[in-house]
């Protein structure tokens, strides 16, 4: 555990020092949470929905800052690979599972602060909190996308050689699996071959188990919710870990 | 006290091979310098011996633990500087230290008060909380040599420790790595294309070339081994001065390279007249002619006929197409 301990001290610890980072991902949610959110507050009404356009997406805003964040932690690991930094603790008397786990936790924290600063953005647009379970529940959901994305960003970072992969992972696997998801909007009124698409989408149970807690309501029971987002997290957790264990300097 | 024993070491990269069965071994307290050009497979040999890279074949162990078998214990036992800078630059250098010593579980007082005392000893004390990314060359050179030996490891490598640094940081590391050696014993195996480095450091020296050694020798025995003197001839017919001189019975060895011929044998004061002669009578043209010491340059050329720098410019063009199917 103390090895865990010390991974996840250095990610937080760089998270918390590049400020630059911390307000520049917080701009892209922002935007579309204002652009979105009240630009299409007016035209958009949904069946069963008594938050207005803004109050559906917040929690899909939520949960795309806390999965571009983790993605971004785990492909972090190429960086470290590139500054030679890697090697540093690869060498090192301890278990390449270890090193991942705090990766992983390191990863899953930032996630979860980014996501919880977009939350307390939404308080001011208008997003009321009822219910304490409700708020821990959404925290909890947070987290577990926050670890299974970290985890598939190692996964991804472990097979790769440098960052040009990079802008083909945002385009082809990132922003699918946001687009698909239900965040922006709900599933039950898509044609059937694209609703059964965001339901293969693991992002799908995560945005619907934090509107679930925050909102009250969701079109996908939370306890399916939170059982297919926890299988996701400890498969993802598995793979990142099997791959990592193979990554060379 | 044997600290690392090498056996028949192989290392292949998709059929070209890096490391040629070599062996040698390094006694306790002993500063080993593996010499040779780029390429040579130095930093491969390093890379196996601190268990980064599976050998193909062959054994080695550091401190009776063998690489493959008992990878923890040779971790434990060793402090690494990588050729390539290894630092969180976004980390102060008090960080990196704590950073390391977590690793390697180092409780709590001991990690803090080590800590003070290496970067005491590197002189980066009053510099230990500003980020690594403020720091100079050298400095994080001495601070990654500081952090290798935190825990205390028994064996110390380093991977071309002083290079593209200055000449005056060159030299204050050379005096650190020597005091670490001398005074608190600590086998050092070092790797490096610096002549100079190799001599001035290394009690012993394997000379590696093409992944194979092919001499393995004190600095001076190994110079010794060629001949007492080098005579060397600047002249645009080098092939005929080659195929005149080494009739002669004294002479050891001669090479021709880019630019003179190389001669070894013993005394030159006493050939030098005879060799202008012969010159002469067969109409070569001398442009200059000089007598030295050998140095380990010299022992270099005469095991592999070739200068270190001819030998960097091709195998560059070997690591290019080396590297370039792996890639992708």
């Amino acid at each position: 555990m103390d090895i865990v301990y010390t991974i996840w001290l250095r990610n937080v610890k760089r998270y918390l020092r590049s400020k630059s980072r911390i307000i520049g991902s917080l701009g892209m949610p922002t935007f579309f949470l204002l652009v979105l959110g009240f630009g299409l507050n007016s035209v958009v009404s949904l069946p069963g929905m008594s938050h207005g356009y803004i109050g559906f997406i917040i929690p899909g805003i939520i949960s795309m800052s806390v999965l571009f964040t983790s993605i971004f932690s785990g492909i972090q690991i190429i960086w470290d690979k590139q500054f030679g930094f890697l090697k540093e603790t690869l060498v090192a008397p301890v278990s390449r599972i270890e090193i991942m786990l705090g990766q992983t936790v390191g990863g899953a924290t930032t996630a979860l602060i980014q996501g919880i600063i977009i939350l307390v953005i939404s308080l001011f647009l208008g997003l009321r909190i009822s219910s304490i379970p409700g708020f821990a529940l959404a925290i909890i959901f947070m987290t577990l996308i926050g670890l299974s994305f970290t985890a598939f960003g190692i996964a991804f970072a472990s097979r790769m050689e440098d960052m040009h992969g990079f802008q083909l992972i945002m385009n082809f696997v990132v922003f699918p699996i946001f687009g698909l998801s239900g965040a922006l909007f709900p599933i039950d009124s898509l044609p059937s071959w694209l609703r059964s698409l965001t339901m293969l989408d693991p992002l799908t149970y995560g945005v619907e188990g934090i509107r679930y807690g925050l909102l009250g309501t969701s079109q996908i029971d939370p306890v399916l919710s939170f059982v297919v987002l926890s299988g996701f997290t400890i498969f993802m957790v598995v793979l990142g870990a099997y791959l990592f264990r193979k990554i060379s300097t | 006290m044997v600290a690392i024993e090498v056996e028949n070491l192989t290392k292949e990269f998709n059929g070209f091979v890096a490391v040629d069965h070599i062996s040698f071994s390094i006694e306790s307290g002993e500063a080993f310098g593996l010499l040779g050009p780029n390429g040579a497979g130095k930093t491969t040999t390093m890379s196996m011996l601190s268990t980064m890279l599976k050998p193909t074949s062959g054994r080695a162990s550091v401190h009776d633990f063998d690489i493959l078998k008992e990878q923890d214990d040779v971790r434990k036992s060793i402090g690494i500087v990588f050729q390539d800078q290894s630092l969180d630059e976004e980390l102060t250098a008090y960080e990196n230290m704590d950073f390391h010593g977590r690793l390697y579980r180092i409780p709590k007082n001991l990690r803090e008060k080590k800590i003070n005392e290496l970067l005491k000893l590197v002189e980066l004390e009053d510099k230990k909380d500003n980020l690594v990314k403020t720091y100079s060359g050298g400095m994080r050179r001495r601070l990654e040599i500081a952090r290798g030996l935190l825990h205390e490891p028994r064996v110390l490598f380093l991977d071309e420790p002083t290079l593209g640094l200055d000449p005056q940081t060159r030299n204050h590391l050379w005096s650190y790595i020597d005091r670490l050696n001398k005074e608190k014993g600590i086998t050092i195996i070092l790797t490096t294309h610096y002549m100079e480095e190799a001599d001035k450091l290394c009690d012993r020296i394997a000379i590696i070339d093409k992944g194979k050694i092919i001499a393995l020798d004190t600095s001076e025995k190994l110079k010794e081994s060629i001949g007492g003197d080098v005579i060397e001839i600047m002249s645009s017919d080098r092939d005929k001065i080659h195929s005149v001189i080494k009739a002669f019975s004294w002479v050891k060895h001669v090479d021709v390279h880019n630019g003179s011929v190389t001669i070894n044998l013993q005394n030159a004061e006493k050939h030098v007249a005879e060799i202008v002669n012969v010159a002469y009578d067969n109409g070569i043209e001398i442009e200059s002619i000089s007598i030295h010491k050998p140095t380990l340059e010299d022992v270099f050329l005469y095991y592999t006929g070739r200068t270190m720098r001819e030998e960097e410019a091709s195998s560059k063009d070997r690591m290019r197409m080396m590297h370039k199917p792996q890639r992708r």
